[in-house]
């Protein structure tokens, strides 16, 4: 019996938390918090120091005026139109591309065949492709075709095509994979045809997940500037780009461009292009994110 | 008597009546011509690969051509443009890999500590807030992050506050920002993997006594380590193919690097700047930029190659 009593004692009192509250588990989760807090601190503070540093400059004129020698008569309005023309145009090559072969992968292919092996792989791979590559993929691709002027809206929006494609192929099949194999079934056992119940079922029901999966990958295309540096965006554009072979540079170019420059104002406008830009990213994200978290349905 | 169920025709049944309807439906021209549409846009991508690899090795070809493989590979003057030009690339290699090893000890240990807060200790709600917050780090354009590289840390943190004796540009602030822009990367990927881990695992090391820290480290690490693995190699390839943020901020100088606190100039920061210039195509010049894509290309390839290999090695099965 004493035996038993004191081996009773022994055992340290159960308090829900396990030994949570000792030394070692406390500081790994001040560890774990401090590594979070770390990460947005640099988040703030380069929200801040931008913000602080571009003020003078984001008024309307960085709208309105054209690049100039003179740090408080330039503004970004080529810069902008630029970035429209290129996006627009990236987003026309890859959306229905990527989502025609999403669906092939995920409805149609047979993954015994090497082909379709191939190609899963090859996705794979091609999304660890650093993005300035593809700028010198368009580059040699355009000498090939025998073009003069690389600095060109296609060029540019052909790179960005191919950097993003890989990330809109992989967000479609995950949309696609999380639609239930009911919906295809259903449809299948009312008589449509494969592609009637891909078309009309089960497309529709992964609009959500592809929608953010686009987005995410044009406002990456939004701020990449190494494959554009390539092809030669970096130029003195002091008229509105009109079309696809127009001469074109963009805002994540301008930004650069200005950061080279030794004056201070010129400093200080390239903070207020990146206040603009980070703007229309941060913009982007939140659609991205609000359609993920309204629209996307749980079965 | 007749029967009032219609039966089945067909000639061998019911001689006389008309056969089955085939429930095969007909045949649908339009449908096959829809999924060879879908196979092209799927071959694309095999294509894109084959486009990279031509367009690089052509070049490139050129380049060795005039300069030997091993003179390249193991040079340690880069001098393209100077009369008595060299073509040893180790200096743009030493540079990439301060910047890549100083880019993971910032974003490996803090990318992990917000992986395993996200998987194990917060709430959905609170993940909920969190988990978008780090996703914005994710958004913004590297050229701003190349910005604040260049005009706070490395000339208010690193010169002001810290006295450091750096000039203009530095390794070590490069780093240092790549390191923050790759946190969402290995967090968002470790996270999915430590989430993947069955409930199951974490009671039965809670039922055997284990603290919460216990079952994370013991636990849900060792269960979750191919996709942690997977999460830390995607960083590597990323921090290895950065461009903006070393051609903004890690200078432009390709010089051996020996010290963080020096300027260098990376593989990707030669590529960004020699292309600012204007090499005629077929120039060695514009050779010479393909020569270092195609190494990045290839070392970027191997990393990729080395992370599916891990996966397959380390994977758990449940």
């Amino acid at each position: 019996m004493t035996t038993l009593q004191s081996a009773i004692r022994g055992i340290r009192p159960l308090t829900g938390r396990g030994g949570e509250r000792r030394a070692g588990p406390v500081v790994f989760l001040i560890l774990l918090w401090l590594s979070l807090v770390i990460a947005f601190g640099v988040l703030a503070t380069l929200i801040v120091t931008i913000v602080l540093d571009g003020m003078p400059q984001f008024t309307s004129r960085l709208f309105t005026e054209y690049p100039d020698s003179s740090p408080d008569e330039a503004g970004a309005r080529p810069a902008i139109l630029g970035s429209i023309w290129v996006i627009v145009t990236t987003a026309v090559m890859t959306v229905p591309l990527g989502i025609a072969a999403a669906v092939h992968l995920e409805e149609f292919a047979d993954r015994r065949r090497w082909f379709n092996r191939l190609v899963e792989l090859n996705v794979q791979n091609l999304a660890a492709v650093p993005s300035i590559v593809y700028g010198l993929l368009a580059l040699a691709f355009l000498s090939l075709l025998g073009v003069e002027n690389k600095n060109i809206v296609i060029g540019g929006a052909l790179a960005l095509s191919l950097l993003i494609l890989p990330v809109v192929i992989i967000a479609t099949r995950e949309a696609l994979r999380a639609v239930p194999a009911e919906i295809r079934d259903g449809s299948l056992a009312l008589g449509a045809t494969p592609l009637q119940t891909t078309w009309r079922q089960t497309l529709p029901a992964a609009v959500p997940g592809i929608a953010t999966g686009t987005i995410l990958a044009l406002s990456r295309a939004l701020g990449e500037a190494a494959p554009l540096l390539v092809l030669g965006a970096l130029v003195f554009v002091s008229f509105d780009p009109n079309g696809l072979l127009s001469g074109y540079t963009t805002l994540p170019i301008q930004i650069f461009g200005w950061t080279g420059r030794p004056q201070e104002g010129f400093h200080e406008l390239a903070a207020a292009t990146s206040v603009l830009l980070l703007g229309v990213l941060l913009a982007m994200n939140a659609v991205a994110i609000l359609i993920r978290n309204r629209f996307q349905k749980r079965w | 008597m007749t029967s009032t169920i219609a039966r089945k025709g067909g000639p061998g049944l019911d001689p006389g009546h008309p056969p089955a309807p085939s429930l095969r439906g007909r045949r649908r021209p339009g449908e096959a011509l829809a999924k060879l549409a879908l196979r092209i846009a799927a071959a694309v991508t095999v294509v894109t690969t084959l486009g990279i690899v031509v367009a690089l090795l052509v070049p490139s070809l050129g380049f060795f051509a005039e300069v030997p493989l091993g003179d390249f590979l193991f040079g340690d003057r880069w001098a393209p443009r100077f009369a008595d030009a060299s073509f040893g690339v180790l200096p743009l290699v030493t540079a990439t890999l301060w910047t890549t090893v100083i880019a993971l000890a910032v974003a490996v240990p803090l990318g992990l500590g917000a992986a395993i807060l996200l998987s194990e200790y917060a709430g959905p709600r609170l993940r909920k807030v969190l988990k978008p917050l780090l996703e914005i780090l994710a958004g913004v354009p590297t050229v701003v992050y190349g910005f604040f590289a260049l005009q706070f840390v490395q000339s208010t943190v690193l010169r002001e506050w810290l006295q450091l004796p750096t000039g203009a540009f530095s390794v070590l602030a490069a780093g240092l920002v790549m390191g923050v822009m790759i946190i969402p990367t290995i967090a968002s990927i470790s996270e999915d993997a430590m989430s993947a881990v069955p409930q199951a695992l974490r009671q039965g090391s809670a039922a055997l006594g284990a603290n919460r820290m216990q079952t994370t480290l013991r636990v849900v690490f060792p269960a979750a380590f191919s996709g942690i693995v997977a999460a830390v190699v995607l960083g590597i390839s990323r921090a290895v193919g950065e461009t903006m943020i070393v051609a903004i901020a890690a200078g432009n100088q390709a010089v051996i690097v020996t010290d963080p606190l020096q300027q260098g100039q990376t593989m990707t920061g030669f590529i960004a700047n020699a292309a600012l210039g204007d090499s005629r195509v077929g120039s060695l010049e514009y050779d010479t930029l393909f020569a270092v894509g195609l190494l990045l290309f290839c070392i970027t390839l191997a990393i990729n190659a080395i992370s599916i290999a891990l996966v397959r090695r380390f994977r758990e099965a449940y």
